[in-house]
């Protein structure tokens, strides 16, 4: 049995141990906007927060989270309005969305360590998240928004 | 929080909006947008023919089957295209609303199921939602309209011409004044008007088309993890399945053993799916398929089983000497595309010839979400819930082959975490369906990012020679394109090696150069692998080898690449297609040519705005180039100018201008995010995605091997929209964007290091 704190609640698993922390997420714990995309942690759509950094959750079995605090989009901010959010919105960042959420985890960790990244700081925390639609331009611009307003 | 949903309940992709209109517009982001602002004339809506009516289902504008309006007002439109990330989802529904002079705050959107009998054609590919379907949607928003002003003269006693319709409130002559919500059952029981009774509005008097400032409708679920992907329904008693595919297409399992996947905790049973093979249009692969209770279980069931495949005829499937065997093709006359003025005569005539010989391996689309879809099958019938691009043809296939009344079929259309064409075929969803039925219980089928790479539905390999002939002054008297790629037809039928019309149409036969002798042939190539489209299809190996060709023929001439391109392109004109050898079967994009012609002033035009964009011809350092491709596809103009920088040895493209001529824009923010992904996408294809086979496997699996442009090398684009009215008809978007990016990226190469490359993927070292 694992146990975990996700987005607050105490949660337990009595699943395989190996299992990948992605799938605990979204099978049973159902919670489906942490996404899977390559399942060998590079493409970052699985990305959550553990203990406040980013993670990839499909690179972490559940017996190595063990009461660890796990967030995931879901969990962000309680109204989904978190400042990440609110710039990904008015910049109209998504196209397909299926990267999004994995992107705003990492934005949020990185601005969370980094309050005022560089340009290349932003390029550097965010390069391991694909994005196959191609929105790069409007990630990297709705990263500085969140930081600076601008 | 489990998330339960009835079997046969509402399509789940229903969303409430708030905040719907941008604060900041879509001006705020870095690499302008530039859309010059144009004084409009008050100008009615003349309808015009487009190939929609030629569709399976063609178009239906009965108000009554895509709106309904609430007692509370609220209005509710239905989508019936698939979003794949293009914007459709919004855009159509945006336009009726627009038309109806509903406010954009109080509509709601739900997705239509896989029924074309009811909304028309619903085949989200081709680059035609917006093509086929502005029209419908203003007929639609615009009758809404008339009904309800209609509804209130009735009411009021008043002249309908006395009564106007604002912004969800409908106004009579003394002062009158009604909701939406009160008319409604009223207006929505009148006769539909014709388009000729319908006082359409004039494009002055547009709030949201042409504006850019409606968000997508799904931004808000996006962006907190509540938007519904394939993967993402989750149904009671749910299933977790995976499938080990025979590694070469037609080949099957000689034998296997599941003791061991049987034994994993989780695993309940082990199955084998019918197998499949070319020419069996979008049918499983087959398989040995593992259903556990969630994926991690029927993931290590299936490391678990012990399978000897047999490979089948496609066994011998080497790409490289597949390569070599179309570039020996190449070499030798092929089928005629095209056959205008005198070739012959021209290159015995000439001083001299130039050739060249482009190559283009297979590309896999690999959308972010792997192929994923949920089935439910009962007494009562299947229900589907699935990412799909064509939620009527899975329908009916799935139908077909699990032998069901398709009335008994139900395909919901979640959100599609990116297609690009390989959500247009649906051997993923048959899959979960035939798992279904087999254990009595929904089921969730998940391909793994490996599975996407290796059981793809492949973009074409090509090779493309062209040769031109030159007179004493160099001018270019005869142009001689042969392309041979596997066809997109062996899919569908009994491979015979030859390729389709609606391919040579796309960039070989409708080469719009003003050159007065043009032969374009296809060669022979038969397919060793499911051959499926890919965003922009054979347009992509065409331009490339085009466009290429023209950066060598410039240098070759001693001209810079923007004269080259204007001296071929030649005048203002449009190709009549009569007088230029074409054959009759010619394929304009489905499109009526006299309405949506080839026309060479928008193609210099779009190559003049971007080249102008980017400064084409400063000077820049050492290391750095810009170079310059213009292509038509999907009836639109795209050309991009691409700043290619070296860095470290590694190929970066610092800043691209693109310019798109699409016709009447009527969501310039949703074309600026499709430009700025086609940037991406295409530097993919030019650096890095190429899919090769070895005894008939593919040898790439996932990211490691098969990667893609990365936020650390993504190019700040800048996107130019051609200004037109509505008189200019609407024309693609989501795919012609792609085609000139891979040969600008080489020809800016060229300039940048002396480098040419001629083969995609070109690799990102120099
Ligand atoms: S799914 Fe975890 S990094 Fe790709
Ligand atoms: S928005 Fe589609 S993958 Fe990022």
């Amino acid at each position: 049995m694992t146990k975990i704190i996700l987005n607050g609640s105490e949660r337990e698993f009595n699943e395989a141990p190996d299992m990948p922390l992605l799938w605990a997420i979204r099978d049973l714990a159902g919670l489906n906007g942490t996404k899977y995309g390559c399942g060998v942690g590079l493409c970052g759509a699985c990305t959550v927060h553990v203990n406040g950094k980013a993670e990839r959750a499909c690179q972490l079995r559940l017996d190595e989270v063990e009461g660890a605090e796990i967030t995931t989009i879901e969990g962000l901010d309680p109204d989904g309005n978190h400042r990440v959010q609110a710039a990904w919105r008015d910049l109209n960042v998504p196209q397909c969305g299926f990267c999004q959420t994995g992107q705003i985890m990492q934005a949020v960790a990185l601005l969370d360590e980094n309050p005022k990244p560089s340009d290349d700081e932003i390029l550097a925390a965010m390069s391991n998240n694909v994005c196959r639609c191609g929105c790069y331009q409007r990630i990297v611009d709705a990263v500085r928004l969140a930081s600076t307003g601008i | 929080m489990l998330k339960y949903l009835e079997p046969h309940s509402e399509p789940v992709v229903e969303t409430l909006r708030i905040a719907k209109v941008s604060r900041r517009g879509f001006l705020g982001t870095t690499g302008a947008f530039a859309l010059a602002a144009y004084a409009m004339p008050a100008r009615a809506f003349d309808k015009y023919p487009t190939g929609a009516e030629g569709m399976p289902h063609g178009v239906v504008e009965d108000p009554l089957v895509f709106v309904s309006i609430d007692a509370d007002g609220t209005v509710t439109l239905v989508a019936h295209r698939s979003e794949m990330g293009t914007g459709s989802r919004t855009s159509i529904p945006m336009v009726m609303a627009d038309e109806m002079e509903a406010d954009w705050n109080l509509v709601k959107i739900v997705q239509a199921p896989g029924d074309e009998p009811k909304y028309g054609n619903q085949d989200t590919d081709g680059s035609r939602s917006m093509r086929h379907h502005i029209q419908m949607a203003r007929k639609i928003g615009g009758s809404v309209r008339t009904m309800l002003a209609q509804a209130a003269a009735n009411e009021w006693g008043v002249d309908p011409a006395t009564v106007t319709v604002e912004m969800h409130e409908v106004k009579g002559p003394a002062g009158q004044s009604a909701g939406f919500g009160d008319l409604a059952a009223a207006a929505m029981a009148l006769p539909v008007p014709t388009h000729e009774e319908i006082a359409y509005k004039s494009e002055d008097q547009f709030r949201y088309i042409g504006k850019g400032e409606v968000q997508i409708t799904d931004l808000r679920d996006i962006t907190t993890g509540a938007a519904v992907y394939g993967g993402d329904v989750m149904l009671d008693g749910m299933k977790f399945a995976v499938v080990a595919r025979p590694p070469v297409v037609g080949g099957k399992a000689a034998s296997f053993d599941a003791t061991e996947a049987l034994a994993v905790p989780g695993v309940e049973s082990v199955h084998e799916i019918p197998y499949g093979g070319l020419a069996q249009k979008f049918a499983p692969l087959g398989g040995i398929a593992v259903v556990a209770s969630n994926t991690w279980a029927a993931l290590k069931g299936r490391d678990a089983l012990k399978i000897e495949w047999e490979a089948g005829e496609h066994g011998s499937y080497n790409s490289d000497a597949y390569m070599e065997e179309m570039i020996a093709t190449s070499e030798q006359p092929g089928s005629l595309a095209r056959d205008q003025g005198d070739l012959d005569a021209a290159f015995g005539d000439a001083a001299r010839t130039f050739t060249r010989t482009y190559t283009q391996a297979h590309i896999a689309h690999i959308p972010m979400e792997p192929p994923a879809a949920i089935a439910s099958y009962t007494a009562e019938g299947l229900e589907i819930w699935a990412p799909v691009q064509s939620p009527y043809t899975v329908r009916n296939d799935i139908a077909e082959a699990m032998a069901l009344d398709p009335e008994n079929v139900r395909v919901n259309v979640t959100l599609l975490g990116g297609g690009f064409g390989r959500k247009s075929k649906a051997d993923f969803v048959t899959e979960a369906a035939l798992l279904s039925r087999e254990v009595g219980a929904p089921v969730r089928m998940q391909w793994t990012r490996e599975d996407d790479v290796r059981h793809s539905f492949y973009h074409t390999t090509s090779a493309e020679r062209i040769e031109v002939s030159l007179d004493a002054e160099d001018n270019v008297t005869g142009w001689l394109h042969r392309s041979v790629a596997p066809s997109i037809l062996s899919t569908f039928a009994p491979d015979e090696g030859n390729v389709l019309p609606l391919e040579q149409g796309m960039g070989l036969n409708d080469v719009p150069f003003d050159i007065a002798n043009i032969r374009c042939e296809s060669g022979k190539a038969l397919a060793h692998t499911r051959i499926g489209w890919f965003r922009a299809v054979s347009n992509i190996p065409h331009a490339w080898a085009i466009g290429s060709f023209v950066g060598e023929l410039a240098d070759e001439l001693g001209k810079d690449q923007r004269t080259m391109w204007l001296e071929l392109i030649g005048a203002p004109r449009q190709l009549d297609p009569q007088n230029s050898g074409l054959p009759d079967n010619f394929w304009n994009y489905g499109e009526p040519m006299a309405e949506f012609p080839i026309d060479t002033g928008k193609m210099a035009h779009v190559l003049n705005v971007a080249a102008d964009g980017i400064g084409y011809g400063k000077d820049l350092p050492e290391g750095e180039g810009i170079g310059l491709a213009v292509h038509r596809s999907f009836v639109s103009y795209v050309a991009c100018a691409a700043h290619v920088k070296i860095v470290d040895g590694r190929i970066t493209v610092p800043e691209m201008h693109m310019a798109i001529d699409c016709g009447f824009c009527a969501n310039p923010e949703r074309v600026e995010s499709q430009i700025q992904g086609a940037a991406v996408m295409g530097m993919s294809v030019a650096l890095h995605s190429g899919i090769t086979f070895e005894n008939g496997a593919v040898v790439q699996s996932n990211f490691y091997d098969y990667d893609v442009v990365r936020s650390d090398n993504y190019p700040t684009v800048t996107t130019h929209i051609i200004p037109h009215p509505f008189s200019v008809h609407a024309t693609g978007v989501g795919e012609p964007g792609v085609p000139p990016v891979a040969p600008a990226i080489a020809n800016g190469l060229y300039a940048a290091t002396g480098d040419r490359r001629r083969s995609l993927p070109m690799g990102v070292n120099v």
